[in-house]
């Protein structure tokens, strides 16, 4: 059989939901058994997303111009999206701004009022995306296929959620050890 | 008191009459989800987790108001009312701001356990992200409008076990809001006792106690049911 196309993707999250993925420790072993890592911030040094990948965790809300970009991207090369952790499935902190009117008061507070005295607002489209004027769990923008929500997941429900996948079963997403957010 | 027989989930139950669905229920060992429903108080039927269905009634009602009616026969488990509390549980998740990483009720939540039982691991609404305020005037207590689901719970226990009457909702639809006094600050409300109960009766992050961090909070809400039991029943011990 060949091996499964396997990605994990950080958009606007801490990257606390990939540091628990690396606390899978040994069972790392029986994932590389099984799958090649074809993108993943943690894992691949690859710079773009490749096609046909079968299943790939999304770490992150949508908060920039280059997480949407990315994130549609992913969708339309991937078989089974995972929507990993509680920034992905509620927009979780990210998403606080969204209750502060917008983006520029966010900017603002952070780039001028909170700064030295030379602060300036950073605008260069192409070096830093665009912020989006609301953050945006990813289901509402993409199909999702497994939601796995944890800030962050714990290993262990990582773990309960992937070892199925690989045998190509659909894992039981229920109880407070598979599905509780926080 | 006359007693009624009914039929719920086709058991046969057989209770007092004025006693709500819901009591009969947990009598007969059925359990029904429920979120404004709090021992000791009166029920107002605000949240709508308790619906079940009544034969001959089209309608769904809620459990905890409704009285029980000889032959009655009730389902508290079909697939509609399944459905229904999801949607119920995923709508309070988008109406307000729950950031259950950073809140102090993370793990004991009485709205994280009901989402954990209906078995929502996300909401297909769209988000509000409602601007609202966080009251600390209070010298022990803080109140956090962006976690409060309006079960009414904090307005009842106050007015029905404390008799100070602090709390009461104020506004209409999305506006509406949980106030302490004449929507003055909590601190500057001279009927609070600070005794607390308010702080049990709360099943969410919104009313806690200052100083407790993330996720350290820990809520005793059978204390409402003992001081009704003992003011009524004169049951002194738990
Ligand atoms: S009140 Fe409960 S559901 Fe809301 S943020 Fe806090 S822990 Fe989460
Ligand atoms: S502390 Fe006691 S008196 Fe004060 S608002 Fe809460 S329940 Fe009412
Ligand atoms: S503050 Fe707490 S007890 Fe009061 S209505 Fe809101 S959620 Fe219910
Ligand atoms: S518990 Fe009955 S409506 Fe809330």
């Amino acid at each position: 059989m060949d091996k499964i196309k396997f990605a994990t993707v950080w958009l606007a999250g801490c990257s606390g939901c990939h540091m628990s993925f690396l606390d899978l420790d040994e069972f790392l072993f029986d994932i590389a058994e099984a799958v090649d890592v074809v993108y993943s911030p943690v894992a691949s040094d690859i710079k773009h997303y490749p096609d046909n990948v079968d299943v790939c965790l999304v770490e992150g809300a949508i908060a920039n111009e280059e997480n949407l970009e990315l994130l549609l991207e992913v969708r339309k090369k991937t078989k089974f999206l995972i929507s990993f952790g509680d920034c992905a499935v509620t927009a979780n902190v990210p998403a606080m701004r969204n209750m502060l009117n917008g983006t520029d008061p966010v900017l603002k507070r952070c780039y001028l009022e909170l700064s030295d005295d030379s602060g300036k607002i950073p605008k260069d489209a192409r070096i830093v995306p665009e912020l989006l004027e609301k953050v945006q769990p990813i289901h509402h923008i993409v199909d999702v296929d497994l939601f796995l929500p944890g800030c962050p997941p714990s290993a262990q429900r990582i773990k309960n959620a992937i070892a199925p996948l690989l045998k190509g079963e659909k894992p039981v997403m229920e109880g407070r050890e598979m599905i509780k957010f926080g | 008191m006359s007693v009624h027989t009914l039929k719920i989930d086709g058991v046969d139950v057989a209770v007092e009459s004025g006693t709500s669905i819901l009591k009969a229920a947990q009598e007969a060992g059925v359990r029904i989800p429920t979120l404004c429903h709090l021992e000791g108080v009166s029920d107002v039927g605000a949240c709508r987790l308790c619906l079940v269905e009544i034969k001959g009634n089209p309608n769904l009602v809620p459990s905890c108001i409704t009285e029980v009616q000889e032959g009655m026969e009730v389902s508290t488990q079909t697939e509609t009312l399944q459905e229904y509390r999801k949607m119920i549980v995923e709508l309070l998740f988008a109406e307000g701001n729950h950031v259950c990483a950073i809140c102090v009720a993370n793990n004991n939540c009485e709205l994280q356990d009901v989402a954990i039982e209906v078995g929502m691991d996300h909401t297909r609404f769209n988000y509000r992200f409602p601007e609202r305020e966080v009251d600390l005037s209070h010298p022990q207590f803080g109140i956090d409008h962006n976690r409060c689901i309006l079960c009414t719970r904090c307005v009842r226990v106050c007015a029905e076990i404390e008799t100070a009457h602090v709390w009461n909702v104020a506004f209409r639809g999305a506006a509406a809001k949980i106030v302490s006094g004449l929507n003055q600050p909590w601190g500057e409300v001279d009927a609070c006792t600070s005794c607390g109960k308010c702080v049990d009766a709360c099943p969410t992050g919104s009313i806690f106690r200052k100083g407790s961090t993330t996720a350290e909070m820990v809520k005793d809400r059978s204390k409402v049911e003992f001081l009704s039991n003992a003011r009524e029943k004169h049951q002194w011990t738990k």
